[in-house]
């Protein structure tokens, strides 16, 4: 009996876990619904035909999918980015910029390198250069917050500032193709669309950085759940007085973890400029940074869920344009923001519920 | 022994009590923290609760100043029925808390925090002169002087002590309930601070008093109710006990151990050349500035272990963490095997053969979220990675052994270290500091908030390393602990250790003595 | 250039950041983080060129912009007070429901993805230059009245009590929730007016006009050490700045970009303590029980 009884108590401990971290989205989901239904509802529609719509615009056809897929994988970038520096307890708001610095700079090394290069070389170089830039705007508020205790959340929306109007400024005084505000096409580097491989998909963005993100995400998993680093990491995070007491250096595990959420939010860049336009148009980022913020929040802070939120954002997203005749797409930026409030209302709330609840169990 | 000590109590209530608390339950989830405890404070009195760090001595406070509702039991105060009251209630009727951690703001000045809550106005607007008189009057009439204008975050802590009372008294208290007054307190500072209370208790205010320092409650207290484990053990008058017996029931248990401990080490880890811990004029600076460790040297050889008797607070905590690298060293040496690591990082102590148990595992010790076996790893984590990979094989097997050999229970090391008993996550904890190649030990009380089973094995655990020639710095506030297991006992008062002696020469009298600073030898 | 005419450019730049900054240090000294001022804003503009189009007066749009913005500033403060939520990411979800909501209702209302209809405002006349709108003369005494209620009130002792110390302030009997939902109200009231003043202005409201001046709002929150006339000395700075670089327009003497980034600049110089470093509110972040 003894020998049962803790197999029963580690099931416990894993639904606990299980039941904290995948409650909150499904209510998420349940408010959206309502919340859309109204919305809906308000503009003289069906609720039921809408969704179908929605559905049928994007995962119902190759080319809505597609676009579901090119558009997940920004988010997927910018969500594991944030949720990089959540598990070492710091919050980067920065990713929208540090997308753009990474964007920017894979255009560069791909208006650098010459015509014919080898496309695996030109690629690394390409993304290279991506997580350098985004990695080095994201040092900033690393080096701020460790030297002199300057809060990672102002700074790095400050930097977002800074950063975008840098950029602005130097396209638009130095390399934009006249008439517009793009850089030249990239000599080198460019990613074959899933389309070259699946013609289905013909038209849609969709391009091999979706296998590059998923070996970040693969990646990122790896670091934080078998690493001695991903260790340290996820115990700052956790508890920085614990993290100390066992050796390990909190600044530089501070230092380390922005950092590396610059480099992956840098390398998102390559979705757009490797992968679609072939050249760094300003403002391409679009909020891809900020709404990483709630892909990483709706994904729980786990690489999977960073994914499946990512997937279902774009979703969102792609679905605003396949309802627009009926409903405005509008609605979808609505939503997003509805599902963010609800997922951080019900995380302390089901945490509390959950944790009483099973008190009460064993009292 | 104890229920007699408490039925005798309730004999002496005579007319109508200040105080009046029975059968008072308080659970903070699986913590229960009171368990019908009960208090009976008489008017005019300076009573002192006392009690050993959890016994749930605030929480009943709380519970009296209606910070927190209690699950079961009653509340009189002055005759009257006020169970499960608010705070504002308990201002209403009364009673004044003066906490442990000042409830003082920081940016506002003495006047302003004086009067928060209940503001003088004048037609809407904060009448400041008023608040100011307010003050000054209060201040004329305790003989608590302190400047209205001023910003508390510059006052020391003493003036900011009499703050905290001004404001009770303020808001027209008339029980005072001081928890912990003296723990940041100067000598002349506390016996300011005697005088003030006694002064207000002739005028006829009912003090209680919380305290774990026993000179202090013989000194000041007229009546003493002791609590243990979240009940009432005893209530006292204080003109008829001793502190030891006051301690003894405090700690409610004999420790004997002494069986056993006497065995001469093995002489073999000394020729391996291991000189144990050192420690030279060690000085380290607290939050404030001020030197709580204040010139402390000390070796401790392998195969022996040195205890620290003292009252907490007497600078313990600063001196483990300083010599675990958590907490900067303002002066001296530190070597480990004539190796100095005074200014070294936690890890490289590590390497030096430094093994730490804290003394708070739910903030050090421990990562809760974290499973038992992740846990028994940290600070050993490169250990058990093989190019920047994390072994889990390795990890698990090593739980396994952990978890057998230190019976920790549930085995199974994949629960949350969060869903285990305070014994259990103690278990781990020691599992992981004294499996991993170690010479010193540093064991900061060791067996707190631990059950009997456990602390008996832990006992036996830090005895079997002592043989094994390893050296031990033991900090525990149980005085027969410390008597049952070390070989020399050092007393840390105010910041300094006023004697060293062989634990063949000392007993609980003896270091009682130092404990309360009635005696100073000139040992360092 | 005629200093006149750009001293009268810069204060109608800086009203909105009057209006949000001051709305800014009453949450922030309260205890909650104020990211969420773009929100406020937003919906306050959107909020009274809706009511000015309906109503055909600037005053009742006056006072739907202000219902708008306290609307969001209820949202938030129920997600972080009774819901304890993470006050940076309901920052964000507020903002991006502003942009959201107006959006939609945008194109509800108006049929249109990018603006409003024309709508009056107050005032008007050319030669007043922009000073005979009353919100005008309320942006420049904003801050005195705000720092009056916080340094002379009992409502401002008890609003810095909670920021600073809310274990204290529960101590003695005051709610610090109660005090926190009053200072959010207050902050979404004033954002809201800045947006306000931003639509009237421009007799229009434009999908996202607000275009990141509640985060220099926030700014001169910090630069301003949360204080509010320092605060809105840092938003007139931060306004002439903006003149500044309207003036320069063509000149290329100094790229606008530059001078676009001196707000976020100072303030990171701010917070890492160059000079004088900038210390919040203790609890600024924490959920009080």
């Amino acid at each position: 009996m003894a020998e049962e009884k803790p197999r029963m108590f580690a099931g416990v401990a894993w639904r606990e876990r299980a039941e904290e971290a995948l409650i909150p989205p499904l209510v998420a989901l349940l408010v959206a619904l309502i919340c859309g239904d109204l919305l809906i509802l308000s503009y003289g529609q069906s609720p039921a035909e809408v969704y179908r719509l929605l559905l049928e615009g994007t995962w119902g056809n190759a080319y809505g999918f597609g676009q579901v897929l090119y558009k997940a994988t920004t988010l997927t970038f910018t969500g594991l980015a944030v949720s990089f520096g959540l598990r070492a307890g710091l919050f980067n708001i920065g990713a929208e910029s540090q997308l753009a610095a990474g964007g920017f700079a894979a255009a560069l090394a791909g208006l650098a390198l010459p015509v014919g290069t080898p496309l695996i070389f030109a690629l690394l170089v390409c993304i290279i250069a991506a997580g350098a830039a985004g990695g080095m705007v994201g040092a900033v508020p690393a080096y701020l917050k460790t030297r002199f205790g300057a809060h990672e959340v102002i700074v790095t929306i400050m930097l977002n500032f800074i950063v975008l109007a840098f950029l602005n400024w130097i396209v638009a005084a130095r390399l934009h193709v006249p008439e517009t505000l793009h850089t030249p096409e990239i000599h080198a580097g460019a990613l074959p669309r899933v389309s070259e491989i699946f013609p289905a998909f013909h038209g849609s963005a969709a391009n091999l950085a979706l296998i590059v993100v998923l070996l970040v995400a693969a990646a990122v998993w790896f670091y934080l759940f078998r690493t001695s680093g991903g260790y340290s990491l996820r115990a700052v995070g956790l508890q920085p007085d614990a993290a100390e007491y066992g050796g390990i250096s909190v600044g530089r595990v501070w230092l380390q973890a922005l950092t590396v959420s610059g480099v992956i939010a840098g390398m998102g860049g390559i979705n757009y400029v490797l992968g679609y336009k072939h050249y760094y148009e300003d403002g391409f980022a679009g909020g891809s940074g900020f709404l990483g913020i709630a892909v990483a929040l709706v994904g729980r802070n786990h690489p999977v869920g960073v994914v499946i939120a990512a997937f279902f954002f774009a979703t969102l997203s792609q679905g605003g344009l396949a309802i627009h005749a009926f409903v405005p797409k509008q609605m979808m930026d609505v939503l997003q923001g509805v599902v963010i409030l609800a997922v951080a209302m019900s995380v302390p709330e089901v945490r509390r519920v959950l944790r009483d609840s099973r008190r009460r169990s064993v009292a | 022994m104890s229920s007699d000590l408490v039925s005798q109590a309730h004999g002496t209530g005579a007319g109508t009590l200040a105080i009046r608390m029975e059968g008072i339950d308080k659970y903070f989830g699986a913590v229960h923290a009171n368990r019908g405890a009960s208090l009976e404070v008489a008017p005019g009195e300076i009573h002192a609760l006392v009690g050993e760090n959890g016994a749930g001595k605030s929480t009943l406070m709380r519970i009296l100043g209606g910070l927190m509702k209690p699950d079961a039991g009653r509340v009189e105060v002055n005759g009257r029925d006020v169970t499960g009251w608010s705070t504002s209630d308990a201002i209403a009727a009364g009673i004044g808390i003066v906490h442990q951690h000042f409830m003082l703001v920081p940016t506002l000045t003495v006047a302003e925090n004086l009067v928060l809550g209940s503001e003088p106005t004048n037609k809407g607007v904060l009448d400041y002169p008023r608040a100011a008189e307010s003050v000054r009057s209060l201040s004329t009439e305790t003989g608590l002087a302190v400047e209205p204008g001023r910003k508390i975050a510059d006052l020391s802590v003493g003036e900011a002590q009499r703050v905290e009372i001004l404001k009770v008294l303020f808001r027209g208290a008339k029980i005072l309930v001081l928890d912990e007054p003296t723990a940041v307190l100067s000598p002349p500072e506390v016996r300011e601070l005697w005088t003030v209370l006694r002064r207000l208790r002739d005028k006829g205010d009912t003090i209680v008093l919380i305290t774990h320092r026993l000179d202090e409650v013989v000194d000041l207290s007229d009546t003493i109710t002791v609590m243990r484990a979240g009940k009432t053990v005893a209530r006292i008058k204080t003109s008829e006990t001793t502190p030891a017996e006051i301690a003894r029931a405090m700690v409610g248990r004999e420790v004997a151990l002494s069986a056993g401990k006497r065995v001469a080490a093995s002489s073999g880890t000394e020729s391996r050349g291991n000189r144990g811990l050192e420690v030279r004029d060690l000085v380290i600076n607290g939050s404030r500035g001020t030197r709580v460790v204040d010139g402390v040297s000390f070796t401790v050889k392998p195969g022996e272990i040195l205890g620290i008797a003292g009252v907490e607070g007497n600078g313990q905590t600063e001196l483990i963490e300083g010599l675990a690298g958590l907490r900067a060293i303002a002066g001296g040496q530190i070597l480990i095997d004539a190796v100095d690591i005074t200014r070294r990082p936690v890890s490289a102590r590590h390497d030096e053969g430094l093994s730490h148990i804290p003394e708070d595992r739910h903030r050090r010790g421990l990562i809760l979220e974290y499973s038992v076996a992740d846990n028994l790893i940290l600070g050993v984590q490169e250990r058990f990675t093989k190019r920047t990979v994390i072994d889990g094989a390795a990890v698990l097997a090593n739980a396994a052994e952990q978890i057998s050999s230190f019976d920790i229970r549930p085995p199974d090391g994949a629960l949350p270290a969060r869903a285990l008993s305070g014994g259990n996550q103690q278990k781990v904890v020691i599992a992981r500091e004294m499996s991993r190649g170690f010479s010193v030990l540093l064991a900061s009380q060791p067996t707190r908030g631990v059950d009997v089973g456990a602390i008996e094995f832990i006992h036996q655990r830090l005895l079997e390393a002592r043989t094994a020639g390893k050296a031990i710095l033991l900090v525990s506030a149980e005085l027969n602990e410390v008597l049952a297991l070390s070989d020399r006992i050092a007393v840390m008062y105010r910041g300094r250790f006023p004697v060293i002696m062989p634990a063949a020469e000392a007993s609980e009298d003896v270091l009682g003595e130092y404990m309360i600073g009635a005696k100073k030898g000139n040992a360092a | 250039m005629n200093v006149a005419d750009f001293l009268t450019q810069m204060i109608r730049i800086a009203i909105p950041y009057l209006f949000a900054a001051t709305g800014g240090v009453v949450a922030e000294r309260a205890g909650i983080v104020s990211l969420t001022l773009e929100g406020f804003m937003l919906s306050g503009a959107f909020g009274a060129a809706l009511g000015t189009h309906y109503s055909g007066s600037p005053l009742v749009g006056l006072l739907s912009g202000i219902m708008c913005g306290l609307i969001f500033s209820l949202i938030h403060a129920l997600a972080t007070i009774r819901y304890r939520a993470d006050q940076v990411v309901v920052g964000v979800a507020i903002n991006l429901l502003a942009i959201g909501v107006t959006r939609f209702f945008l194109k509800l209302a108006f049929d249109s993805s990018s603006n409003s209809p024309r709508v009056p405002g107050f005032g008007g006349n050319i030669a007043a230059a922009g000073f005979d709108n009353p919100l005008l003369w309320l942006g420049l005494l904003i801050a005195p009245v705000v720092a009056f209620v916080i340094y002379r009130t009992p409502y401002g002792l008890r609003v810095r009590a909670a920021g600073d110390h809310p274990d204290a302030a529960e101590s003695v009997g005051v709610s610090v929730k109660r005090v926190r939902y009053g200072a959010v109200a207050i902050s979404g009231i004033l954002a809201g007016l800045g947006g306000v003043y931003l639509a009237l202005d421009q007799h229009q409201f434009t999908d996202q006009m607000t275009a990141g001046r509640g985060f220099i709002a926030i700014s001169a929150v910090i630069f301003g050490r949360w204080d509010p006339i320092r605060a809105a000395l840092a938003c007139l700075l931060f306004a002439a700045a903006e003149t500044l670089q309207i003036r320069l327009q063509g000149s290329h003497a100094i790229p606008s970009q530059f001078i676009e980034m001196i707000p976020y600049i100072l303030t990171i110089i701010a917070l890492a303590g160059v000079v004088g470093r900038a210390v919040p509110p203790a609890a600024l972040g924490k959920a009080a029980d």
